[in-house]
């Protein structure tokens, strides 16, 4: 066979490379399927123990009010109310989520369309800087801080979703920030030209066509920072008063699903039924989220520049 | 009001908010700096923390902090580049990758104590790997994996259409058009990624209070064979980080300084967490500038 | 970009590799569980490897629950607690082997404006149920009292109920897992009431004498002062080797004598009075 014809016939160089290309990616995506399905069943499995094996009625887990794991009722079945954590979680997510998202948005635009050089000299250290500060100190800042200065102002404890709320605020402002600046950033600049060059103001451009064309990215930003503010446990704990009673205002003592289930997770034994009812506030938290996502998801899709 | 007013008013109030978030964040940095760094000398970042008297340092700690990150990320920075090539390349548009993509959402919201508690169940006592710095960092690499996949994803697709387009042309497979064209392009993007996910495991506790541990065994700096237990390289000793040293004494610690420990111990985190970035932005800059006609 | 994918797949590599060799590095054991116990285990294996070249005790927290469970399950040889592995649902503790190595008072604590230093059992205890809501219907301040509570399952808390409430429900009210959260929480919260271990008590906080008593080492060992618990180092089946040896060391009267003081902890041998599991008084 002339050399010719064998080159062409064997696989080049190239495509060998492809293939072995796309057989890693395909490795990396399947070993993160992997951990997230084992973490998926990991916490199904216990979660759903409760359920099956300890005989608690989902209904009454999801709409009752008393958490008491260790102690029975008068009907001998178990205290797992969950919905004192349910309205907190959701509370503090929302409402941090809504604060947190006009700022971001707000700073984002500052650092990309007005005042780059601002916004990547010192805006975008600083806030890189403050996804590292552990939420223990953030907790006790909210502590010595927050909590006192709710406290003069409302009156009560201090203690509450409102505290919560205001720690998660910035906790989560960094995430949805630096996120919303990338989507920002991957807006062609051939947009804002088209658009600057029909006689449009900046204010306009980036209203109408910038925004508009990053408000995917931005919503990924912000589902990012909610799904941080529901899974945040230590900080939130600290100031939210983490007892589990339905809040009757934004300042009375609340509890989060993560709260709960932080502080009470090592002092269960591994399948007894504390433990399990602790799984599965977790795997309320899982659900909860997916909720979320999807809810975001298409909210996107209805806002996305056809 | 005509659009230029509103223009001003807009750049105005976009002005107001930049400045409120300026605001509310030095002012929490120059709280936990000018709280902690009085505390902060030589001797408090090399000695050994010490478990009931006045006087421990963080040295151990600090070394343990930036080992665990290095071998996270060396851990996950290739495993979310790949999965991230997959998704934003290779994946077709169909439900199977939207449930994937989902589902790393999805993981990206629990808590860091269940994470905590996977590790501690699959990799320290299934695995038997103990309480371990690559227990620990394991852990972290569930919990980073997410963010930075999505990170890489994103980073990946924001690179124009043009860009692979002219490589394709070239005669580059799509595999060498990714790792040649688009993912130097998308360096800066990426990088970013990498420092948040950097920045979440140096403050991380929940997740490593299970895996890598809360004790710090003293550490010979002059033994760097890995495999013994007393070098600091061994990745098989339980390593407690900074960031857990912070969260045990302030929930169980009974030292007289506990209060001055912790707050000088979270100065040195926050300044090495912008030691950190400032390093990498550097040198992801070096790099992008190497690998781009820049 | 490749190569230097390369390189961290084989450094990657390497280490796993070096690694499994790790293992085999002298005598370890590992002790997991009771974050109130963990500082002094932690302490005295310090102390005992600075004896023994060679030998590797790693101690951990992570809960009563957890040490429990683990040791039960023989993943670790030592789990901590400050329970009685009876009083822990889910834990057959006849398999279980206890070692009491010390005893920690328990002193309900307050916010230094509650204008209050005594109060009397039956008053704490209708404080912790709700029936008693300010301060000035026990003889302080105008304030609402604001209970704060240990996480469910928390040691401290089984005890301080166990000897305080009666066996009634305590009142729904803010809960913390850790010593360190309740301190600061009942140091600035006005009107706070909260309960710690004696060591644990500073100058943020006020402690409480109950019926007249006050809360110290002394009264505890002559069970004077009500509210006090064991440290249990439990073990599954009789301790061997490495654990016996140590825990022999913890048990021993200088370690007793000088550690356990030191930190603040009632030595076991101090006792005047011993109890069992139900909290019957044992002479």
């Amino acid at each position: 066979m002339d050399p010719i014809r064998e080159a062409m016939l064997k696989r080049s160089r190239s495509a060998k490379l492809e293939r072995r290309g796309r057989l890693i990616s395909l490795f990396c995506i399947g070993l993160i399927v992997v951990i997230v399905a084992g973490i998926f069943y990991f916490v199904a499995s216990k979660g759903l123990a409760t359920f099956f094996s300890d005989g608690v009625n989902l209904w009454d887990f999801l709409t009752h009010s008393v958490w008491s794991p260790g102690v029975k009722d008068a009907h001998g079945s178990p205290q797992v109310g969950a919905l004192p954590m349910i309205v907190g979680s959701f509370g503090v997510t929302f409402l941090s989520a809504i604060i947190a998202t006009p700022f971001a948005v707000g700073a984002a635009v500052f650092m990309t369309e007005i005042s780059p050089k601002v916004g990547r000299k010192i805006l975008q250290p600083v806030i890189e800087l403050l996804v590292g500060i552990p939420s223990v100190v953030y907790g006790f800042i909210g502590l010595s801080v927050v909590v006192p200065f709710i406290r003069s102002i409302f009156g009560g404890t201090g203690f509450g979703i409102l505290a919560g709320t205001f720690v998660l605020f910035v906790m989560i402002l960094p995430t949805v920030t630096s996120m919303a600046v990338d989507a920002l950033r991957a807006v062609p600049s051939h947009y804002r030209s088209a658009s600057l060059a029909l006689g449009a103001t900046r204010w306009q451009t980036t209203w109408r066509v910038v925004l508009r064309a990053a408000t995917p990215g931005i919503l990924t930003g912000i589902v990012f920072g909610m799904a941080r503010a529901f899974g945040e446990a230590l900080a939130v704990q600290m100031v939210i008063g983490n007892a589990a009673l339905l809040p009757n205002n934004l300042v009375s003592p609340a509890s989060t699903l993560t709260s709960v289930l932080t502080s009470g997770i090592g002092n269960t034994v591994m399948g007894s039924l504390e433990n399990n009812a602790l799984w599965s506030l977790a795997l309320l938290l899982l659900l909860m989220s997916l909720f979320f996502n999807i809810m975001i998801r298409w909210i996107g899709k209805k806002g996305e520049l056809k | 009001m005509n659009p230029k007013q509103a223009d001003k008013l807009a750049t105005g109030v976009l002005y107001t908010v930049a400045g409120i978030i300026i605001v509310i964040l030095a002012s929490l940095l120059g709280f936990i700096l000018f709280q902690g760094l009085p505390h902060v000398s030589w001797h408090f970042l090399t000695s050994p923390a010490s478990t009931f008297e006045a006087g421990g340092g963080i040295g151990i700690q600090l070394f343990n902090s930036f080992y665990l990150l290095l071998l996270a990320m060396v851990i996950s920075v290739p495993i979310a580049i790949g999965a991230g090539i997959y998704l934003a390349e290779y994946a077709k548009k169909n439900w199977i990758t939207d449930l994937i993509r989902t589902s790393i959402e999805i993981l990206s919201s629990l808590p860091s104590v269940v994470v905590g508690l996977f590790g501690f169940l699959v990799f320290v006592l299934q695995f038997k790997m103990g309480f371990s710095i690559l227990s620990g960092a394991l852990a972290l690499t569930v919990f980073n994996l997410p963010l930075l996949t999505r990170n890489v994803e994103d980073s990946l697709r924001q690179i124009h259409f043009t860009q692979r387009e002219a490589g394709l042309a070239l005669g580059l497979s799509r595999w060498e058009t990714v790792v040649h064209v688009v993912i130097p392009e998308a360096l800066p993007g990426i990088i970013t990624g990498m420092i948040l996910g950097a920045g979440r495991v140096f403050g991380e506790a929940a997740a490593l209070i299970y895996t890598a541990g809360q004790s710090a065994p003293a550490l010979d700096f002059t033994n760097w064979n890995p495999l013994n237990i007393a070098s600091p390289l061994n990745i098989f000793r339980p390593a407690e980080t900074l960031a857990v040293h912070i969260w045990k004494i302030n929930s169980e610690g009974i030292q007289p300084d506990a209060a001055a420990v912790s707050a000088g111990a979270s100065a040195v985190l926050i300044l090495a967490v912008l030691l950190f970035n400032l390093v990498a932005r550097y040198a992801g800059n070096r790099l992008y500038k190497k690998m781009t006609a820049s | 970009m490749k190569k230097w994918l390369n390189l961290v797949l084989i450094l990657a590599a390497g280490l796993m590799l070096t690694a499994c060799g790790a293992q085999s590095q002298g005598e370890s054991i590992t002790a997991v569980g009771s974050s109130a116990l963990q500082p002094l285990v932690e302490a005295a294996a310090e102390q005992y490897q600075t004896d023994h070249l060679g030998v590797f005790i790693n101690v951990q927290g992570g809960g009563t629950g957890t040490g429990l469970s683990q040791v039960q399950s023989g993943a670790v040889a030592i789990g901590n607690s400050d329970l009685f592995a009876e009083e822990k649902p889910g834990i057959q503790a006849s398999q279980l082997v206890d070692h009491q190595v010390a005893v920690v008072g328990i002193t309900p604590i307050v916010n230094k404006g509650v204008g209050v230093d005594n109060v009397s059992m039956a008053d704490l205890r209708r404080i912790f149920t709700g029936e008693v809501t300010n301060w000035k219907q026990i003889g302080g301040k105008n304030q609402p009292i604001v209970v704060v509570n240990r996480a469910q399952g928390s040691g401290t808390r089984a005890t301080f109920e166990h000897w305080v409430l009666n066996g009634r429900q305590a009142v729904p009210a803010q809960e913390q897992d850790s010593t360190g959260m309740v301190r600061s929480i009942v140091g600035s919260t006005p009107g706070a009431i909260s309960y710690v271990a004696f060591s644990y008590v500073d100058k943020t906080v006020r402690e409480l004498k109950v019926d007249q008593v006050a809360p110290t080492d002394k009264n505890v060992t002559t069970n004077t002062w009500k509210i006090w618990a064991y440290e249990h180092m439990y073990t599954k089946g009789q301790p061997k080797g490495l654990t016996k040896a140590f825990l022999n060391y913890i048990l021993d009267a200088k370690t007793q004598d000088k550690l356990v003081r030191k930190m603040g902890y009632i030595p076991v041998t101090d006792m005047l009075v011993r109890r069992d599991a139900t909290g019957k008084v044992i002479k």
